[in-house]
């Protein structure tokens, strides 16, 4: 019994993944799951593959066994047609933003809603000045995307995620490249918009303090397989030494600080030879 | 013996681009009939590819006329030919150098651009997030330009062919003083309707699909970086124009190899 409902309250499940790139393996037999309502951080050192999971979540990417289990629906079987559908209720903010430079920024959000729904114009046309009005740039709707700072295009590409009233958000690197002020704004709606939607946000990132302060649950990622999770909390104050080494930034480590290399006194001495 | 490997790997990868670009093609061809239904992207593209392409091809044409004119003329005074400069003008163009050079013009304005366009949309991860918002980005994206390169180059190229004829008739009829009703005439005489013109219609039709081709195809598969975007570029000029010689001779053989 209450196994079902631990079952329930989860939205993505990844169970036993295994994936890599020729013989490099990302992921060795790794497995998380996704609450369901909540805002789960994955965080992780570059290159340790945590934007890579998103792409499992997203379904553009196959592993090369485990499942991917978004409510009920293991997401790898998935034939084009049925992900497509899926990803509807999927809403994803990309590190580059990834708006579409051809058109305005009303446009695009007013996108997946034109794509994906029969609404009329005038509804439309609501709808996006809503979203628009969420992340505070109803006035920017005409401005193009090159028109945009950082953090403004930022802010479109969240309004343009949220389009469709998706189940899950997923932002990759949100906090990347932005100043405080910007960063603080990012903090502040990915936070808002998960409990006034109340949908599912995964947030990959490796920015600690602003990942832990929006976290409801943190997964750490290194070498392939989850290092650690829990609550902000308990990361912040762990005593495993990788977990403890990444959440408090500490130079040297489990991970070394040093690029692996013989002793520097028999380096130094066959110079000298 | 290292290159026996070295030329089994470059034939493997040849195959397996041409496999690639043979599925790309059936793909699009499928993608461009769903298209048709949203004509309001291909009008868009339209403009990019045919109208900004304008420009260049009435200045090339004009240009190109009114050499065939002086050349034209020069070479048939000295049999007393003269009178023929129209046909001359008129079949050189029709035939051979209105579908070609429009299409070489097009490779380097318009097909460049639709790499680049392209190659970096896919860098900047704007097809990815077109995917990822459940819209496949080939019949939105790819598919207009295709359509809209297929359209424009055979008007462009009607369009170089005219404006040198009326280059050729500038140089040998208001500089060189060939009479006016002999260049028209000889024209009227001797370009025949299917043989020349359509024929040269078929060409820059064709020559429309390889180059639009090309150019979608290599934006599509760029490697999403400044680097791989501007190689990408770069091929698309140098395999579309190699691609327009080599297939125009291939296809002056068929059209006018028996006469």
């Amino acid at each position: 019994m209450h196994d079902t409902e631990q079952k329930q309250a989860q939205l993505i499940e990844v169970n036993n993944l295994t994936f890599g790139y020729g013989q490099r393996l990302i992921f060795e037999n790794i497995s998380l799951q996704i609450p369901k309502g909540k805002v789960t951080v994955i965080m992780g050192p570059s290159g340790c593959g945590k934007s890579t999971m998103l792409k499992f979540f997203g379904g553009s990417l196959t592993p090369h066994s485990g499942e991917v289990i978004f409510d009920g629906i293991n997401i790898p079987d998935l034939k084009r047609e049925k992900l497509f559908e899926l990803r509807k209720r999927m809403g994803m903010m990309f590190q580059s933003n990834a708006l579409l430079t051809d058109i305005n920024v009303f446009e695009n959000v007013a996108f997946p809603l034109r794509e994906h729904t029969d609404l009329p114009d005038s509804l439309i046309h609501h709808l996006v000045l809503l979203k628009l009005e969420m992340v505070g740039l109803r006035g920017a709707r005409d401005l193009m995307p090159a028109e945009l700072s950082g953090g403004m295009a930022r802010r479109v590409a969240l309004a343009r995620a949220i389009a469709l009233d998706p189940d899950l958000v997923m932002y990759d690197e949100p906090f990347t490249g932005l100043d405080p002020i910007s960063m603080g704004v990012a903090v502040k709606l990915i936070k808002e918009l998960n409990e006034a939607l109340g949908t599912t946000s995964v947030v990959v990132t490796h920015d600690v303090p602003e990942g832990a302060g929006i976290a409801d649950y943190i997964y750490l990622l290194g070498g392939g397989t989850v290092v650690g999770h829990g609550a902000p909390a308990d990361m912040m104050h762990s005593s495993n030494e990788q977990v403890n080494q990444f959440m408090n930034g500490l130079p040297d480590g489990p991970v070394a600080f040093h690029y692996p290399a013989e002793a520097i006194g028999d380096d130094l001495l066959d110079i000298r030879q | 013996m290292n290159w026996i490997a070295d030329v089994g790997a470059k034939a493997l990868s040849i195959v397996s681009n041409l496999g690639l670009a043979g599925r790309f093609f059936a793909i699009l061809a499928g993608a461009s009939l769903r298209a048709l239904g949203r004509f309001s992207l291909v009008i868009k593209q339209l403009y990019a590819v045919g109208v900004l392409t304008l420009l260049i091809i009435l200045v090339s044409g004009l240009f190109v006329g009114m050499v065939l004119g002086l050349q034209g003329y020069y070479t048939l005074v000295s049999f007393g030919a003269e009178s023929s400069l129209g046909l001359v003008v008129a079949l050189s163009l029709t035939r051979e150098l209105g579908p070609v050079l429009s299409a070489l013009l097009f490779a380097g304005r318009a097909g460049s651009a639709l790499t680049a366009e392209i190659g970096l949309m896919k860098a900047t991860q704007q097809l990815d997030a077109m995917e990822m918002m459940a819209t496949d980005p080939v019949p939105m994206v790819i598919a207009p330009r295709f359509l809209a390169g297929l359209i424009a180059l055979p008007l462009l190229s009607a369009i170089f062919t005219a404006v040198g004829v009326i280059g050729g008739y500038l140089i040998g009829v208001q500089q060189l003083g060939l009479d006016s009703g002999v260049y028209w005439s000889a024209m009227q005489e001797g370009v025949d309707f299917y043989a020349d013109i359509i024929n040269g219609v078929i060409k820059s039709m064709v020559f429309g699909l390889i180059v639009t081709f090309i150019a979608v195809y290599q934006g599509y598969f760029a490697i999403p970086t400044s680097e791989g975007v501007s190689r990408a570029t770069t091929r698309t000029v140098v395999n579309a124009s190699l691609s327009v010689l080599g297939l125009d001779y291939v296809l002056t053989a068929l059209m006018f190899g028996e006469v």
